[in-house]
């Protein structure tokens, strides 16, 4: 059972870069069309230390904005969901914050923080995932049928006492799904910035570098890094979920 | 019957404000509950039992009049209170036993874990759920959830046990089945108990007095009281007394409602003719 649940996805894998390859090799193209996997092997063995590098300074600030996310998030979501006024104060603000485009926000940004890439690029990957967190949050807590608080209160438990023993644990399920859409986002986010920021840090920049090099096997071959990267981020959500709100996972069948 | 009343309800009125508009639900409402009986409050939908409930449990204060327990009037939420609704509201993370203890991680009950634990699973083979303790409420059926619930709002000794329609979601089998497990429950702990139903046979097998409220501004309109030896077996729910009594109540109903009998008459089943033939079990109301 586990056997196969790994050997199917890497099959999938192996089948997606033999069609690469195929693709590449029946139309001739050159790498700066596009690059086959058998370049890809040479730009990572030639950058190994860089991608080692680079890849953990993408990871730790996508991870740091992550964090700041959800704490913010949770924070703001907290607040609109227990009180109906500071809802209806500041959903248009969130929404509207969130409707501007953030590749419009990223150049801003890189220029008022100049040079300080790690803050900078932890500002955006915060800035553009914060906000499904806090929506989620919001809902899952003005949500809450009111019997579920009643139970408590009629007790006399104390606001605090029914959000830790109540609301919070209910909203895991909803929070972990928008967890998940945030990672992405924080991690697009880490990227746009380490490719925008000059001098810039991370793969992003180690993109960039192959770009004016006009290394176009490194540039596939930090595409395919960001991916894997990308897909452990996802699955460290994944496995967190699992562990705190695995209870709302239906028994299959 | 003053002196010995546990729960006094005493010239309630209550009004909401809402968007459309004040609304008032409850008007000079007054009624006593006796200490150990089980007052069943029948009323038309929306005409205020929740809130009359919610008065009681000190989730609300009513405007005017007040609400005693005990002699004392009630100001707040007091933990000798338990609730059951239709909705069990367990805790989907915790296990059934677990669901049963939460009330002693908020209330002093001075027993120690291994007491609370054991009280927990004194109530659950009351109930007749003994082996589900480490099940997740998923796990159980919408009967057995109701239980659980049951026994949750029992495990800190609560003096009053308020029931706002906790059968009104189940079939009608696992109803009556419940309902026998209501009386086996009441004779092993002395509370004093509030159902709220939509069930005229619910209220009559299980209560020792109904309360017929009138539509809103609900006000007790008529109050009957089941003889001790009133229904308390199902075969008994079928006898020409119960049937009068039954009779009585929807009639009660009718006036509260303010319908003409004719006009939807078929939408609830006619009153039980007084020598039912054998085997026949009238439709419980089903209403939400
Ligand atoms: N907090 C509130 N604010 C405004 N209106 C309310 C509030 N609580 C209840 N109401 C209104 O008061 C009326 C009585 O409500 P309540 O829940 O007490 O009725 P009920 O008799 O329990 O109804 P049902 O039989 O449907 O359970 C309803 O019209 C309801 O909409
Ligand atoms: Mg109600």
């Amino acid at each position: 059972m586990t056997a196969r649940r790994i050997a199917v996805p890497v099959l999938a894998v192996i089948v997606f870069l033999a069609l690469w390859e195929l693709l590449v090799w029946a139309n001739g193209w050159p790498t700066y069309k596009m690059a086959a996997p058998s370049d890809l092997g040479p730009a990572f063995a030639k950058y190994f230390d860089l991608f080692l590098i680079y890849g953990w300074q993408t990871l730790w600030r996508t991870v740091a904005g992550l964090a700041l996310a959800v704490v913010f998030g949770v924070a703001v979501g907290m607040v609109m969901g227990f009180s109906r006024t500071m809802r209806d104060a500041l959903y248009p603000l969130l929404v509207g914050f969130n409707a501007v485009p953030k590749a419009t926000v990223v150049p801003i940004v890189a220029l008022m923080f100049v040079g300080w890439h790690d803050f900078n690029t932890v500002l955006i990957a915060f800035m553009i995932s914060f906000f499904p967190i806090a929506v989620s949050v919001s809902i899952g807590l003005s949500t809450l049928e009111p019997e579920y608080r009643d139970i408590l209160r009629s007790l006399g438990a104390s606001q605090s006492t029914i959000f830790w023993k109540i609301a919070l644990p209910k909203t895991l399920p909803e929070f972990f799904g928008a967890l998940k859409v945030a990672v992405t986002l924080a991690f697009i986010g880490t990227n746009l910035m380490e490719i925008v920021s000059p001098h810039g840090r991370g793969l992003g920049a180690l993109f960039d570098s192959g770009k004016t090099n006009s290394d176009y096997p490194l540039m596939f071959a930090v595409l395919i890094a960001l991916a894997v990267l990308g897909i452990v981020l996802y699955y460290m959500v994944v496995i967190l979920e699992k562990t705190f709100a695995g209870w709302a996972e239906r028994p299959a069948g | 019957m003053s002196a010995e009343a546990l729960i006094e309800i005493r010239h309630v009125s209550h009004t909401f404000d809402t968007a459309s508009g004040p609304l008032q639900v409850l008007n000079d409402l007054s009624l006593d509950v006796p200490e150990g009986g089980f007052v069943a409050v029948v009323g038309p939908s929306g005409c205020g039992k929740s809130t009359l409930t919610r008065l009681i449990s000190g989730l609300m204060r009513p405007q005017f009049g007040e609400v005693l327990i005990a002699g004392e009037r009630v100001k707040g939420p007091r933990s000798s209170v338990g609730m059951a609704f239709q909705n069990p509201v367990l805790l989907e993370w915790r296990s059934i036993l677990k669901n049963v203890m939460l009330p002693l991680e908020i209330v002093r009950s001075g027993l120690s874990r291994k007491e609370q634990e054991e009280r927990a699973r004194f109530l659950l083979s009351l109930v007749g759920l003994e082996g589900f303790e480490d099940k997740r409420p998923s796990e159980l059926s919408g009967g057995m959830r109701q239980r659980a619930s049951l026994c949750r709002a029992l495990v800190h000794k609560p003096d009053v046990l308020i029931l706002d329609e906790p059968f009104g979601a189940l079939d009608a089998f696992t109803r009556e089945d419940l309902w026998q497990t209501m009386h086996k429950v009441k004779a092993e702990e002395p509370f004093t108990a509030v159902l709220i139903t939509h069930d005229l046979r619910e209220s009559i097998f299980l209560a020792d007095r109904v309360v017929v409220l009138s539509g809103r501004p609900a006000h007790a309109q008529y109050v009957l009281d089941v003889p001790r030896e009133g229904p308390r077996t199902l075969d008994n729910l079928y006898t020409p007394r119960a049937a009068e009594m039954l009779a009585i109540l929807r009639h009660q109903i009718e006036i509260a409602q303010g319908r003409a009998p004719a006009e939807e008459a078929s939408a609830r089943p006619a009153p039980s003719p007084p020598a039912p033939a054998p085997g026949e079990r009238a439709t419980p109301e089903t209403q939400a």
